[in-house]
């Protein structure tokens, strides 16, 4: 992995809101969120549904519009009380990876392509996309399955092809939702330790919803979600080495 | 950039290639329906060419002898003849009958031609592809291969018998019916032919009306019964002109003199064109509409059904970065893909089947690329309103909650 990394400074939120509706019938569903990943770190998001959880990651996403607050990814302040970028899509496919409750791989690419697809959606020529694409499949050990489709796939060989795709654009934050829901907990756990090298390798910040409570405890940092307000909290930062 | 179109298209190539067959056999129905107008056209056209003649004289105010009846006297080309700028004059007579062939009946248009051979008179089939032309005066025919009929095999017309010693290619009525062609006095004889019992039961009421039976005019009543068995009327007569001599100014002047209708070259297809087939041309074209009508709910279903499959592919393609444009382009080729395979299978079929119809079916190029711009016309239209799903299918959808 010789290609320069991003590191920059994570992603930090500040007072971040969400009003969904108006008047009366108006609901707050994030009431001023702070956050702050720094880059190679792997923290938590944990909260019952209807804390705000998802509404939280489609704004991280700029999937929808934070009502108001303040976010920087990076050293770039993207949202200040307003959308600071113009394009929003550019800045979902360069600079934010995704990686979804269930894989969500497009079933009709292979797998190398599959991950490769988003540098070639960036102008990156195929070529360099899907070298891009296999170099980043070795570091996740599924390089042997480069040419099977998704669906001769396990789950989690489909997680780590996600995985991948996530990482590809080499974004500074993953947001990683219910990543391991689908998988057994040795799955999980692989999956949890591979979110982790993949920070720690390319200095990504990485925020994972999650129910699950088998990986809960690999977390050094949580953050505690209820009626739209966070809380931080130390977690315990068990991960256990497959050599362990 | 990859294909996305392409891929998704070889990934389900199986059901690609089968919705395609599928609707190639109604763009193949399309085609033939087109080919039948265009063969009916050209059907008429043949019957124009195939009879030699510059000009048609027929019944006074009337549109014959193929659109309406028409009778003129059998001398009438003699003055004809006179007339300037006219090199040939013959008479015809066209009737569309049941013929016998066997124990089975044929439809066809029979044609009785003056005495004389082809290219010295008009009427006459300009070329066989095997056998003779009718050198007897009477009971020999040359039919069109179409009518089935083989070389000596016996035709029967009315009470009479022909043994068909010619074939001839695409001489047809305009309705497509095999012309059989006769020599004109047997087919004078054949279309006013009655059957024993008729014609004594004439006789014998001729015989009865004293104003025609008188006692003291003799031969009276023998010659109104000749006058009454023989026909001297002919359906009309074909002119061919003398060379420099120009159609209109030659039929203005029989108009004018010979007070008849006189029809030119492009008259007669306006009105076989223009009148003969014209219902039958709407009634193809309200087929046509229909079918398009069909075709393009028929892709708009399946690409519609192919886009919400992939509902949960594009909110995810739309969440890392897909361009609107890259996701439309990808609805638009597999539709018009689609149309592609469509539109071959259709011509392949319609190219197969369409000498098993039993009317001529014309397919001609103009038609396959005015059917091929349909198709892609209505495979973009019909792909609008999946673009439309998909570019309003919200990213969010891929993160769920």
């Amino acid at each position: 992995m010789d290609r320069p990394t991003r590191a920059g400074k994570g992603i930090l939120i500040e007072g971040l809101t969400k009003r969904y509706g108006k008047g009366d019938t108006a609901v707050d569903a994030l009431k001023g969120v702070d956050m702050r990943v720094a880059p190679g770190e792997v923290v938590g998001l944990i909260g019952p549904s209807g804390s705000g959880k998802s509404t939280l990651l489609k704004c991280l996403g700029a999937v929808i519009d934070p009502t108001a607050g303040r976010m920087t990814l990076g050293e770039e302040c993207i949202f200040d009380n307003g959308w600071k970028v113009r394009d929003l899509r550019a800045l979902r496919r360069d600079r934010i990876g995704f990686v979804f409750q269930a894989p969500y791989l497009i079933p009709f690419l292979d797998v190398t392509d599959n991950v490769a697809l988003l540098p070639m959606l960036a102008g990156v020529p195929n070529a360099a996309a899907r070298a891009r694409a296999q170099e980043l499949l070795g570091a996740l050990d599924i390089s042997h399955r480069a040419a099977a489709m998704p669906a001769q796939l396990s789950g989690g060989e489909q997680q780590r092809v996600a995985i991948a795709r996530g990482l590809v654009n080499r974004p500074p934050v993953i947001l990683a939702d219910e990543p391991t829901a689908p998988l057994d907990s040795v799955r999980a756990m692989a999956v949890v330790r591979i979110l982790n090298d993949m920070a720690a390798q390319f200095q990504t910040a990485i925020i994972v919803v999650t129910h699950d409570e088998k990986i809960i405890p690999t977390f050094k940092r949580i953050y505690h979600i209820r009626d739209g307000v966070t809380h931080e909290e130390a977690g315990e930062g068990r991960l256990v080495r497959e050599s362990a | 950039m990859i294909s996305l179109a392409g891929r998704d298209i070889l990934h389900g190539w199986g059901k690609f290639v089968f919705t395609g067959i599928g609707l190639g056999l109604l763009i193949g129905v399309t085609l033939v329906m087109a080919g039948v107008y265009r063969g009916m056209v050209d059907d008429g056209k043949a019957l124009l060419d195939n009879s030699g003649a510059d000009l048609w004289v027929v019944q006074r105010d009337t549109l014959g002898p193929y659109a309406e009846s028409s009778s003129v006297h059998d001398d009438l080309y003699r003055s004809l003849l006179g007339q300037r700028g006219v090199a040939r004059a013959a008479n015809i007579t066209y009737l569309t009958m049941q013929v016998r062939k066997g124990s089975e009946d044929v439809r066809a248009m029979v044609v009785g031609i003056a005495a004389g051979r082809p290219g010295a008179v008009p009427g006459w089939p300009p070329y066989l592809v095997a056998g003779r032309q009718i050198t007897r005066g009477h009971y020999e025919a040359v039919a069109d291969v179409a009518s089935g009929l083989r070389l000596g095999e016996r035709v029967g017309i009315r009470r009479n018998q022909y043994t068909v010693v010619g074939l001839t290619r695409r001489m047809v009525s305009s309705a497509g019916d095999p012309m059989v062609f006769i020599p004109l006095k047997d087919a004078q004889e054949a279309q006013f032919l009655k059957d024993n019992d008729a014609i004594l039961q004439g006789r014998r009421r001729t015989a009865a009306n004293p104003a025609l039976n008188r006692p003291g005019v003799p031969g009276l009543l023998d010659a109104v019964l000749a006058s009454q068995s023989t026909n001297p009327y002919v359906n009309a007569v074909l002119l061919t002109l003398a060379p420099g001599h120009a159609p209109d100014e030659v039929a203005e002047s029989i108009r004018r003199w010979q007070r008849l209708t006189v029809y030119t070259r492009a008259q007669m297809e306006g009105i076989l064109v223009g009148k003969l087939i014209a219902t039958s041309a709407r009634q193809i074209g309200m087929f046509l509409v229909i079918l398009a009508v069909v075709s393009a709910a028929i892709v708009a279903f399946i690409i519609y059904t192919l886009t919400m499959d992939k509902i949960r592919e594009i909110a995810v393609l739309k969440l890392i970065g897909t361009r609107n444009r890259t996701i439309a382009a990808m609805i638009l080729q597999q539709a018009v893909a689609l149309g592609l395979i469509g539109f071959v299978v259709g011509k392949i079929a319609a190219t197969w089947s369409a000498p098993f119809f039993p009317k001529y079916v014309l397919l001609v190029p103009a038609d396959t690329v005015a059917g091929f711009a349909a198709v892609m016309a209505i495979c973009v239209l019909a792909s609008l309103v999946s673009i439309r799903l998909a570019l309003r299918v919200d990213p969010a959808e891929a993160i769920g909650g």
